[in-house]
């Protein structure tokens, strides 16, 4: 398989083919916005996590980003270009909690709407599609599943599959909103495991993430957001005291951000 | 019963009844999936409204008017639902409910204060349809069914439900992977350029094409009940929506068929003297299909708990 693995851009601001880049997105449900004027550059190759408390406007970032939600203002930018040009190399997985799990449908046809943008509307599941969306169901450890009603499979099962679905895309570009929100700690290790995989291969990965605890195991950047921007950077630089309380305000005891922004100095 | 009579008076209501039938239960199971069953109903509610407008307008009772008044109807209570669940940003159900009362009273006013009474439109007429009255009086026997000569006196409304029943399956086998994907996730739709749009849009509007073709044959009660007891009843036999979509064409015909029968011969085998409305007996079919299908049908939640 041909692929074109991003340069390591250092500058993030300057990098114009950049993964993501966002500048002055807006969006708003009714008066109150739920994000103000963000800019945000993902560097390529690597992952970043989107932090911040409830209700700051992660999940709302990445519905902006994919034409889910409509911006009221801003521009973004996937590799330097609109996403109606970009849309095969973007890979969405929403909250697990988005959807109805008693929906009528197996584990290889969940899989399988990943191949959406290959297939059309029209297009016949053939057997190398069949057999695409089987490997990508053994990568996260679904393969013994595939004709079982989604229904029947335990949260993290779920969430390993719509990982499957989201590597059937085949993207340059993976956005994950909560991955880890309910699975089980097998589950979480094999997510990592698999996104890991992804970065390994030249892929960019962002990931709305929840838990602070994990956040310098897993991640290269992160992004902390409070309606507005707070900061973007390396976790190293980023995840400090100061920005922290910037973030979350009172809503994190002291003696939290003290213990995370100190975690291994 | 001899041919001539079967052919010439039960086959045309008995066609009619099923092909309205599938016509509304196909769109319905994805109405029910998506939480949207009730635009069956609010569609079916507000025709009324469109109808007397239309008559008078043009001060005629005919098809195609009527037809018209009532698809003008279901377009504009479709915008009123999705303006008042946008703008008071209120609960699509409790829009829909709003909607389709006030339309179907606004209808009754109507009604009431011109001389629509004089003429044969009434509200009886659009709950039970007149399904019954579709004969085919130009057939002889079953040789008629090959006629040409013949065939062209088959009641209009015959060919109209079946043309409308076409234009529903070319949709469902054209749109099928898009309408799959998105009334399952819809975010994830739109985030792979599925039209989600468009389909939504199509799937109200043929719903609402079904609603006012079945309700002109059959009555306002036969659509509701088929927009949502044959895909309910369907979903408890299976957990793969391809199935469950044959299910409900099924049950949609066992549905028409059965109740057709049981409302023309059901009193006379128990004693009773007049045959009940065909529409009602449809509709009630297909009520006990659903509760038969929710009591031993092979994939019911059971114990489950709902999340």
């Amino acid at each position: 398989m041909l692929r074109v693995v991003q340069s390591q851009a250092n500058d993030t601001t300057a990098d114009p083919a950049a993964p993501l880049s966002i500048r002055g997105l807006t969006v708003s449900y009714g008066q109150k916005p739920a994000v103000f004027s963000v800019d945000f550059t993902a560097r390529a190759g690597r992952m970043t996590a989107i932090v911040g408390p409830n209700g700051a406007g992660k999940s709302t970032l990445l519905k902006a980003v994919l034409g889910i939600e409509t911006a009221v203002a801003g521009q973004v930018r996937v590799f330097g270009a609109d996403l109606s040009m970009q849309r095969h190399r973007v890979a969405y997985v929403p909250q697990r909690a988005s959807v109805d799990w008693d929906f009528p449908t197996r584990v290889i046809d969940v899989v399988l709407g990943g191949l959406y943008r290959e297939l059309g509307l029209l297009g016949r599941v053939r057997k190398h599609h069949m057999d695409y969306a089987r490997d990508c169901l053994s990568r996260v450890g679904m393969e013994e599943f595939e004709g079982r009603q989604i229904g029947q499979l335990s949260g993290g099962q779920q969430q390993r599959v719509f990982l499957a679905r989201a590597l059937a895309q085949n993207a340059d570009l993976y956005l994950l909103d909560e991955p880890f929100a309910g699975v089980d700690a097998a589950t979480e290790r094999a997510i990592v495991a698999v996104l890991k995989g992804l970065k390994a291969e030249g892929r960019t990965v962002i990931v709305v993430h929840h838990d602070l605890s994990t956040l310098r195991d897993y991640f290269d950047d992160v992004w902390l957001i409070s309606t507005r921007r707070v900061a973007e950077g390396p976790v190293k630089e980023v995840f400090t005291e100061a920005n922290l309380r910037a973030t979350y305000g009172g809503r994190l005891a002291p003696a939290q951000i003290d213990m995370l922004s100190r975690q291994d100095g | 019963m001899s041919g001539f009579e079967f052919v010439a008076l039960s086959l045309p209501p008995m066609v009619i009844g099923v092909l309205a039938a599938i016509a509304c239960a196909l769109p319905g199971n994805f109405l029910v999936l998506r939480r949207q069953a009730l635009i069956g109903d609010a569609i079916s509610h507000v025709v009324l409204p469109g109808i007397v407008v239309a008559f008078l307008l043009t001060g005629m009772v005919s098809t195609w008017p009527m037809m018209i008044g009532a698809g003008g109807a279901a377009i504009v209570s479709v915008l009123l639902i999705e303006a008042i669940r946008r703008l008071a940003r209120i609960e699509a159900g409790a829009a829909m409910g709003v909607v389709f009362t006030a339309m179907f009273a606004g209808g009754v006013l109507l009604l009431e204060q011109t001389d629509t009474s004089s003429v044969h439109l009434d509200v009886e007429h659009a709950l039970y349809g007149n399904l019954e009255s579709l004969i085919w009086l130009d057939a002889a026997g079953w040789g008629s069914l090959v006629d040409p000569v013949a065939l062209a006196g088959l009641p209009p409304e015959l060919l109209r439900m079946a043309v409308v029943a076409c234009v529903i399956v070319a949709f469902l086998l054209v749109f099928w992977r898009g309408l799959k994907i998105s009334t399952f996730d819809e975010g994830f739709a739109r985030s792979v350029g599925v039209p989600v749009r468009l389909i939504g849009g199509l799937l109200v509007v043929l719903s609402a094409l079904a609603a006012v073709a079945a309700f002109d044959a059959v009555g306002s009660i036969i659509v509701i009940a088929m927009f949502i007891c044959p895909p309910a009843a369907a979903r408890l036999m299976t957990d793969r929506l391809e199935i469950q979509v044959a299910w409900s064409v099924g049950f949609a015909t066992l549905s028409a068929v059965a109740g057709y029968v049981l409302a023309g011969y059901g009193p006379l085998w128990i004693g009773f003297e007049n045959a009940v409305s065909a529409a009602g007996m449809i509709a009630t079919v297909s009520g006990l299909v659903l509760a038969v299908a929710a009591i031993f049908g092979p994939h019911r939640k059971g114990a489950q708990l709902p999340r």
